[in-house]
């Protein structure tokens, strides 16, 4: 096991270099001058010039990009452009936004789709069977954004229950899962549509295994069998699927979060790519890097857990 | 009526007005968040929609039907060449942190605006000052290198308002002003607050608090003015979407004017847009009235200048450029393109740029000119039709208050280079006299509308979305601002 671990942390560190080159890469080629961007059209060549020196545009790209990541090794992310604060602190507020409406949305989505894949693949050919699979194929085809334009038409326009969107902040925690309702349910239906769809199909597959006959031989019902082996073993695609939905989840709430005008994450990378706020975009872009390699890395492990065979492998 | 009942009704109304009256916060929501909250530092419009007149106050201000008037100046002298404004400033200003607002600090501001290394966005404003001297605490002089007419409007723009050193330092984030309201919190991408004050100099507002929102999303805006998230929103970006506000009495509608001059930006200086003939055909094959109906749903007025149409000096000149496609051809055949041309057309985000664009295009290929269409990001737009000049034609909107002074410049983009208009505009900056002015200025608007050096297609609007009995919101913007001075709930 901690071979198998140290192996994945080796590939982990690898990534998180070669993810830092391409991002710094990728966003130094960008076309725009965030000092233009800043100061418009009426800017004159010399206060142009006065606020990139300042912002230290003017340096040796390999001196920038060793600067950004001596920095972020410290601790310092550097302080934005535009908005004249750290990026640290910038992060900091808006991953309270955008952290508890991944999760929340992730436990929406595990809390619909465990039972509606479970009970599907258990009834297959039934009428509960086809009725899921009719709601998940509904589900899957619907983009979330036009979901969530749909609840705010009901729910908050209409009947009035919720408000359009914005955050309120953690100072009233009711008041805050509240205004994360919305957007949780619609990240959260089309993940559970995919996520039943993954849990019925391996389920199926595990049902038709040996083990499952040998189990049914023994004397236990084909609940009991389902229950106590099938679901376990069905587990690992599903756990492949939640690490990719969260970390899907936590940077592609963008649209979600234009939508309800939340102040997450997303919404400062698109505001930020649109200013040209190059250092905010690379910090929390790196970040984000960090977080899925790192939910990767967890789930690794935890596959580990669930299916002792990896670990002998290994 | 008897006095029983008279009583009786007296007692309602005092009743229901006690009720209403409740209600001395607004919640406006605009659709850019500002990116820092110093404006002397940045271009972001947003900067001054929040805090102008509410935060920070310059030595002259401008109100909403764009005339200039004393601010933290309470008057001035101009000496007989011009070249001298003595500023009586108004007593018993301070700051909200509790200094006072003195000549020392406005010689700051002004010395701060136009040093060397001064990120002013407008720094262009300041370059005629040659001294400030502080005479006394309440009297300062600035002295100008040239007589410049528009100094007193100059200094009216959020570019140039005053600051104190005490709070400069920490202004992007804890903008300390002299205005009626003091910034209270600002959280990041969500929200930001304003507190009346107190201390403040001149007559207090109506209000007691304010929140500012960002939302740029036209589909979340209509949710959040649909379900009552916000008491107005400043700027509502979807057209489309306004005659069902119109026709719900919970709200009420203001279509204003700006001072944002929408054109069709050539490059004067490319072939073929070089020949004034193609420029001709290019502005005669343009139906306006078809481009706001089509992009801005209707809203906005037709212009034939550089200039805004509520500008008491405009000049309508729209007949020079009315749609004519048969006379386009024949001036295209003229200058030798009988068969059309084919040239680029690179579009900036905003919807009027995105949706007039096609209209236009559409247009241009009747009288045989192929538009290739590109939609750019600002920042992708600075730097390619901005900067290097790389274009053929481009749809903006030109913001700044008074702006035809770009057209002197040969290197602005759109590269317009004539002797005579540059003359026009020296003559104009170095005139003081408002008769002068006002023929200086209608030479100029006629110059370039008989010049073709643009398409001029209309001045842009800005359309507010308020809850009924909401008053004294801008109608116009004659600069970016939501200046809640003045703005209270009836009953």
């Amino acid at each position: 096991m901690i071979r198998f671990a140290a192996k994945r942390l080796l590939s982990l560190i690898l990534s998180l270099i070669a993810a830092s080159i391409v991002i710094f890469a990728v966003i130094e080629v960008i076309p725009g001058d965030p000092a233009s961007f800043m100061l418009g059209v009426n800017a004159r060549a010399d206060t142009l010039d006065a606020l990139r020196d300042q912002m230290g545009l003017n340096d040796p790209l390999p001196l920038r990009y060793i600067n950004w990541i001596g920095g972020m090794l410290t601790g310092d992310f550097g302080t934005s452009w535009t908005y004249k604060t750290p990026v640290a602190d910038l992060i900091n507020d808006r991953i309270w936004v955008s952290l508890p409406l991944a999760i929340y949305a992730l436990l929406l989505s595990t809390l619909i789709a465990f039972p509606a894949g479970i009970i599907a693949a258990s009834r297959r050919g039934g009428p509960a069977d086809i009725s899921i699979m009719g709601a998940t194929q509904l589900g899957v085809a619907i983009p979330n954004f036009w979901f969530a334009m749909i609840l705010v038409l009901v729910f908050a326009i209409n009947l009035r229950w919720f408000s359009a969107g914005g955050f309120p902040g953690w100072d009233n925690p009711a008041l805050a899962l509240k205004s994360l309702t919305l957007p949780a349910i619609a990240l959260a239906l089309p993940q559970a549509a995919i996520l039943a769809r993954v849990m019925r199909s391996s389920l199926l597959d595990n049902l038709g295994e040996d083990y499952i006959r040998t189990a049914r031989a023994k004397g236990l019902t084909r609940r009991q069998a389902l229950w106590r082996h099938a679901v376990r073993n069905a587990l690992i695609p599903v756990l492949t699927i939640i690490g990719l939905q969260f970390s899907f989840l936590l940077a592609g709430g963008i649209i979600i979060e234009q939508v309800f005008f939340l102040p997450g994450l997303g919404r400062l990378i698109f505001q930020s790519i649109s200013a040209r706020d190059l250092i905010v975009v690379e910090s929390v872009v790196m970040l984000l890097v960090f977080v899925v390699i790192v939910v990767n890395f967890a789930v690794d492990l935890a596959y580990a857990t669930v299916d002792p065979r990896l670990r002998a492998k290994s | 009526m008897t006095h029983f009942t008279k009583l009786l009704s007296a007692s309602v109304l005092a009743l229901t007005a006690g009720m209403a009256s409740a209600q001395t916060d607004i919640t406006v929501a605009i659709q850019l968040e500002p990116p820092n909250l110093d404006p002397t530092g940045g271009a972001a419009q947003a900067i001054d929609s929040v805090l102008y007149s509410n935060v920070f106050e310059g030595l002259t201000r401008f109100m909403a039907d764009g005339s200039v008037v004393p601010g933290l100046a309470a008057s001035w002298d101009i000496s007989e060449d011009g070249l001298t404004y003595t500023f009586t400033l108004q007593s018993g200003v301070m700051f909200h942190d509790g200094t006072t607002m003195d000549a020392e600090d406005v010689k700051f501001s002004l010395d701060r605006a136009r040093a060397e290394d001064s990120t002013n966005a407008q720094k262009g404003l300041f370059a005629d000052i040659a001294d400030v001297t502080v005479i006394d605490p309440a009297t300062i002089a600035v002295t100008l290198a040239q007589p410049n007419g528009s100094f007193l409007f100059n200094m009216a723009w959020g570019d140039a308002v005053i600051v104190a050193p005490e709070s400069i330092e920490t202004i992007a984030s804890n903008p300390i002003g002299t205005g009626a309201f003091t910034f209270t919190d600002w959280v990041q991408g969500d929200r930001l607050e304003l507190t009346r004050n107190d201390a403040y100099w001149g007559d207090a507002p109506a209000l007691e608090s304010a929140t500012f929102r960002f939302i740029s999303d036209p589909t979340a805006a209509f949710a959040a003015v649909m379900a009552e998230d916000v008491d107005a929103f400043v700027g509502f970006p979807a057209p489309e979407n306004l005659p069902q506000f119109e026709a719900d009495p919970r709200f009420q509608v203001l279509v204003g004017n700006t001072e944002g001059e929408t054109i069709l930006s050539m490059n004067n200086q490319m072939p073929p847009f070089d020949n004034v003939l193609v420029r001709q055909a290019v502005s005669l094959a343009i139906d306006r009235q078809a481009i706001i109906d089509g992009a801005m749903f209707g809203y906005g007025t037709p212009i034939g200048t550089h200039f805004a149409p509520h500008n008491p000096d405009y000049v309508d000149l729209i007949e020079n450029s009315s749609h004519n496609p048969d006379r386009a051809r024949e001036l295209l055949a003229e200058a030798g393109f009988a068969d059309g041309f084919t040239t680029t057309l690179k579009l900036p985000p905003p919807s009027y740029a995105r949706r007039g664009g096609e209209i236009i295009a559409a247009q241009l290929r009747e009288v045989g000119i192929t538009a290739e269409i590109s939609n750019l990001e600002w920042a992708q737009w600075l730097e390619d039709v901005f900067k290097a000049k790389d274009f053929g034609m481009s749809i903006v909107s030109h913001t700044e208050p008074m702006d035809i002074g770009i057209y002197a410049n040969p290197d602005y983009y759109f590269q317009y280079d004539n002797i005579v208009f540059q003359a026009v505009m020296e003559k104009l900056n170095t005139t003081t006299d408002p008769d002068m002015r006002s023929e200086l200025m209608a030479a100029a608007q006629t110059l370039i509308s008989e010049d073709y050096v643009n398409g001029y297609l209309f001045q842009l609007a800005v359309p507010t979305v308020a809850k009924a009995g909401l008053n004294g919101l801008w109608l116009d913007q004659p600069t970016a601002a939501v200046d809640l001075t003045g703005v209270s709930w009836s009953e």
